[in-house]
């Protein structure tokens, strides 16, 4: 009888397959995975891989070709923009599908549709700021104006054209480990990549914990913890120069001192909230031809933002009878985004600039119908939002919307800092723009008019946007739209029940900070606060000090400059912040004090050169010295009342105040009867940061770059570990020109000169292909850390057979 | 004799399979071998077991060479903390095995009863 051995031996079978085709936990389905023919074997890619591609698709107009050079970077040549966009969104799809979705998702709130429901919270707060309500006014204003109508429908078509013709087996092997399959792309998702980018780049505000610091100081010490200005600034528009009387002026209400700057309010809590980075900053300089070897402007920039794999920039030429540019693009949007073209280069900063206020709202019941407003109730449009949930049901989450916007906060989605309360917000990036139309006439900009006319399209987020032409011009203007304030308007949560708190206007933009053709030569940015305190406009943002310092202390010297200076100066790693720091802890720490290795690790810093250098010791030293310092000035006072610490005032901030006054007031211990002097808090911060230093040393960690450990994570982060590049050996740091930290810094670095050939070098830490199977995921790392470049090959029609080209895709219509 | 038609039967027939169907596809030609080529249960494991180790094996090795070996360590160190590529590539083979080994042998056990009822 073998009826029972068949039986069992079936079901064994049976039982073996079912279990390797299905998920355990976080790990993909064993069997699938693993096939050759089906799971992630497909994505290893030939290291020979040949590129090249005959297609045809009925949604083009013409024919194209895209030749890929040896770093497959795509040079586009088609005979139509919209051919061009078809195609730049196809080349998108086919090597970065994942992460244009991936980032697309997380910016609709849509991760636990995903990963399921650990990321609830993540999503609920990306639908309750407002992020997809954002993304849909934008989308209107983008398919109302005729240029990025053109721009969107056609990238979607190219995107999606890649899409449909995606097996299964295909798939990035993103999509296979975490077991779901990519949805047709569309417009909305290009306007929800930008607003996920307006979020990282100005969405940071301090209002909630400046709030809830109330409670302990008054708007005058708070005033010195967070300055509006600083000691050490040196700004975009240089001090001293004069600006018009203000165009347009915001009226503060009647008992506003009272009322709002001395309110004292008990019921908000100090904590630490999620906030995007405030890393994210960058450099920008150019140079006019008076200054250069060649007699050529030469535009440099570099924007610092989270290093990720794969990399946020995908490096492209894009080539029709309109428009040759080249430089970098985001996978999720057309156009070229940071470059040059024939005529011009650009590149940006962050602004830094605060456009996001809080108010409190008074529902007249838990239904949130209606609010109070202007004296009467008034009805508050409600959003139901469904988050889907992988492998579990809907959750729903209703947000109300008010005049100012939507309400972010209330007793269903609280934090410590909020308490229940009813707020919200107020964001410029809420408000209808098309931020799109700048890069489309940027991309097609021939002189310093052209790129003046294009930055007016844009609202958010607000950038330093540096220009140079080969006519020999340079210029450099803040641009966005700005909220017009009364003084110290919008640092705390304003009242939401009449109209009198509400912004009375934007900025006039021709009033921006700018600088157009200087006399000193040259043009930079840094995140610094743009204009000192003689600009006419109330303007608080998060703003930076060192690095624009440095940066034009060491152009101001330069002349005869060539690109290869310009690539030293990108990879500076002298450390001004420590530049003034050092001085006073050699000035205020008694040595005699001192015992064996806290004598020691002073001495190393007496003997510093100041530089972040991969092997410096003593930079190390410098950081856990000045951590240790600001925990022993900052912490008694910060967390008088709660034992949540909210994050600590600026750096400079310390620094400007130690450097001012010998007797600031938050040197004392407030906890300790004894007065402590400056003299006491060098010294016991050195103390207390020894046995941290001793237990580096002791690890091997005490070297700058082992200490920092550069890391560039892929977009999973932890959960994925093999596909970073750890431990990197790279200088640089915080406040420093080469501003590598921990896991952000130059995400793209570009120094071009507009010489009649136009001469340009870049790199990034990345690679163009988001396959962590294929060679040139993380290509060009390596060059990126040892601070090297690549000289860009500007593709000329004609230029087809050129020994360059590695590859031809040709796209026909069918 | 046998054992080598269907050894090599078996790995024909996944590999087509591969191309149109889900991967377990292996373990229904694993199947329908066994039971088109009568052998011992034994012999019949060994073949589907042994065929499709090869054959996954095979295939990966000729993409992990191509690929010089840049996926294969990542995964090995994502599922294994090892760097080694012949471990991820031993278990892929070895997830093949077992599930057309053990079809293999319902087939064996299909074909003998059958033989047992005539």
């Amino acid at each position: 009888m073998r009826l029972i051995p068949f039986l069992i031996s079936s079901a064994v079978t049976i039982g073996l397959a079912y279990t390797l085709n299905t998920r355990i936990g976080p790990a993909p389905a064993l069997g699938k995975f693993l096939s050759p023919q089906h799971g992630f074997w497909q994505n290893a890619e030939p290291a020979d891989k040949n590129f090249s591609e005959e297609l045809v698709f009925p949604q083009l107009n013409g024919n194209a070709s895209v030749y890929f050079d040896e770093r497959l970077v795509p040079h586009v040549v088609a005979d139509n923009d919209a051919d061009a966009y078809f195609i730049q969104g196809y080349l998108h799809a086919k090597f970065r599908l994942w992460q244009m979705e991936f980032s697309t998702h997380a910016a609709a709130g849509r991760v636990s549709e995903i990963i399921g429901e650990r990321a609830i919270n993540f999503d609920r707060e990306q639908r309750r700021i407002g992020m997809v309500f954002a993304a849909e006014n934008m989308l209107k204003e983008m398919e109302a104006n005729e240029f990025t109508k053109l721009s969107v429908d056609n990238y979607t078509k190219g995107v999606n054209a890649y899409i449909e013709t995606l097996a299964e087996s295909e798939l990035p092997i993103e999509y296979k480990i975490l077991g779901y399959s990519p949805e047709k792309w569309n417009n909305l998702k290009t306007a929800l990549f930008i607003k996920q980018m307006t979020k990282t780049l100005a969405f940071s505000v301090d209002d909630l914990p400046l709030t809830a610091l109330r409670k302990v100081f008054s708007d005058d010490q708070i005033e010195i913890l967070y300055p509006q200005l600083q000691d050490s600034l040196d700004p975009i528009v240089p001090k001293g120069t004069t600006f018009a009387p203000p165009a347009a002026t915001a009226v503060a209400p009647a008992g506003v001192d009272s009322v709002y700057l001395q309110k004292k309010d008990s019921s908000l809590k100090m904590a630490f909230i999620d906030q995007p980075s405030k890393d994210n900053g960058s450099n920008n300089w150019a140079v006019s031809g008076a200054k250069t070897k060649s007699g050529a402007p030469i535009l440099c920039n570099d924007p610092h933002l989270e290093l990720s794999l794969p990399a946020i920039w995908y490096e492209m030429q894009i080539t029709t009878n309109n428009i040759n540019a080249y430089g970098v693009s985001f996978p999720g949007i057309p156009g070229v985004v940071i470059g040059f073209n024939d005529s011009i280069a650009f590149g940006f900063t962050n602004a830094g600039r605060d456009v996001r206020d809080f108010y409190e709202i008074k529902f007249k019941d838990n239904t949130k119908k209606q609010y109070w407003f202007n004296n009467e109730w008034r009805d508050a449009p409600q959003r139901v939002e469904e988050i889907k949930i992988k492998g579990k049901p809907s959750v729903f989450d209703t947000v109300a919307y008010t005049v100012f916007g939507p309400v972010t906060y209330d007793e269903s989605f609280t934090t410590p800092l909020t308490n229940k309360k009813a707020i919200a917000t107020r964001w410029i990036a809420h408000d209808p723009s098309n931020e799109l139309l700048m890069w489309h006439y940027l991309d097609r900009a021939k002189n310093y008019d052209d790129y003046y006319n294009a930055i007016k399209y844009f609202t958010v987020p607000a950038q330093n946007m540096i220009f140079a032409s080969k006519r020999g011009d340079i210029a450099l203007w803040q641009q966005g739209h700005f909220p017009l304030r009364w003084n110290r308007q919008g640092l705390y949560v304003m009242p939401g029940q009449d109209s009198s708190y509400i912004w009375q206007g934007i900025i006039p933009p021709d009033e921006n900070p700018h600088q157009v053709n200087p006399e000193r030569g040259f043009v930079s940015s840094a995140n610094q606060r743009p204009v000192d305190g003689t600009y006419p406009y109330f303007i608080p943002g998060g703003y930076d000090v060192y690095r624009g310092l440095e940066i034009n202390r060491r152009l101001s010297k330069m002349n005869g400059i060539t690109t290869a200076d310009m690539q030293q100066l990108q990879n500076v790693n002298y450390n001004p912040f420590a530049e003034v720091v050092t001085k006073l802890m050699l000035k205020y720490t008694n040595a005699a004090s001192l015992t064996g290795d806290e004598k020691r690790f002073f001495e190393m810093i007496k003997q510093w050169d100041l530089q972040n250098t991969v092997t410096s010791k003593a930079a190390t030293v410098f950081q856990v010295w000045f951590d240790s310092l600001e925990t022993k000035i900052w912490y008694d006072e910060l967390t008088q009342q709660d034992s949540v610490v909210y994050a600590w005032p600026y750096e400079n901030t310390l620094a400007d105040a130690l450097t001012r006054d010998s007797a600031f007031v938050f040197i004392d211990d407030i906890r300790t009867p004894a007065k402590e002097t400056i003299y006491d808090v060098f010294a016991a911060s050195l103390k207390a940061a020894t046995p941290a230093l001793l237990q580096k040393e002791k690890e091997g960690k005490l070297e700058w770059a082992a200490n920092k450990n550069t890391t560039v994570y892929h977009i999973l982060k932890d959960a994925v570990m093999p596909f970073a590049r750890k431990g990197l050996n790279i200088g640089g740091g915080k406040h420093i020109i080469n501003a590598t930290q921990h896991s952000h810094g130059p995400s793209w670095r570009m120094i071009v000169e507009l010489t009649n050939e136009t001469d340009a070098y870049v790199v990034y830490p990345g690679g163009q292909s988001g396959n962590p199977g294929s060679k040139y995921y993380d290509q060009f790392i390596d060059t990126w850390a040892a601070g090297n470049y690549y000289k860009a090959w500007v593709m000329k029609k004609g230029e087809d057979k050129n020994p360059k080209v590695k590859w031809t895709m040709t796209f026909k219509k069918a | 004799m046998k054992f080598l038609v269907a050894f090599i039967l078996t790995a024909l027939l996944s590999y087509a399979a591969g191309f149109y169907l889900p991967w377990w596809s292996i373990a229904i030609a694993a199947f329908i071998v066994a039971v088109a080529i009568p052998q011992k249960p034994g012999k019949a494991f060994l073949a589907g077991f042994l065929s499709l180790f090869l054959l996954w094996v095979g295939l990966a090795l000729y993409i992990d060479m191509a690929n010089q070996h840049i996926l294969s360590m990542k995964i090995a160190e994502l599922l294994f903390k090892s760097h080694s590529h012949a471990l991820i590539m031993s278990v892929t083979g070895l997830v093949a095995a077992l599930v057309a080994g053990f079809a293999a042998l319902s087939g064996a056990y299909l074909r003998q009863s059958k033989k047992a009822e005539v």
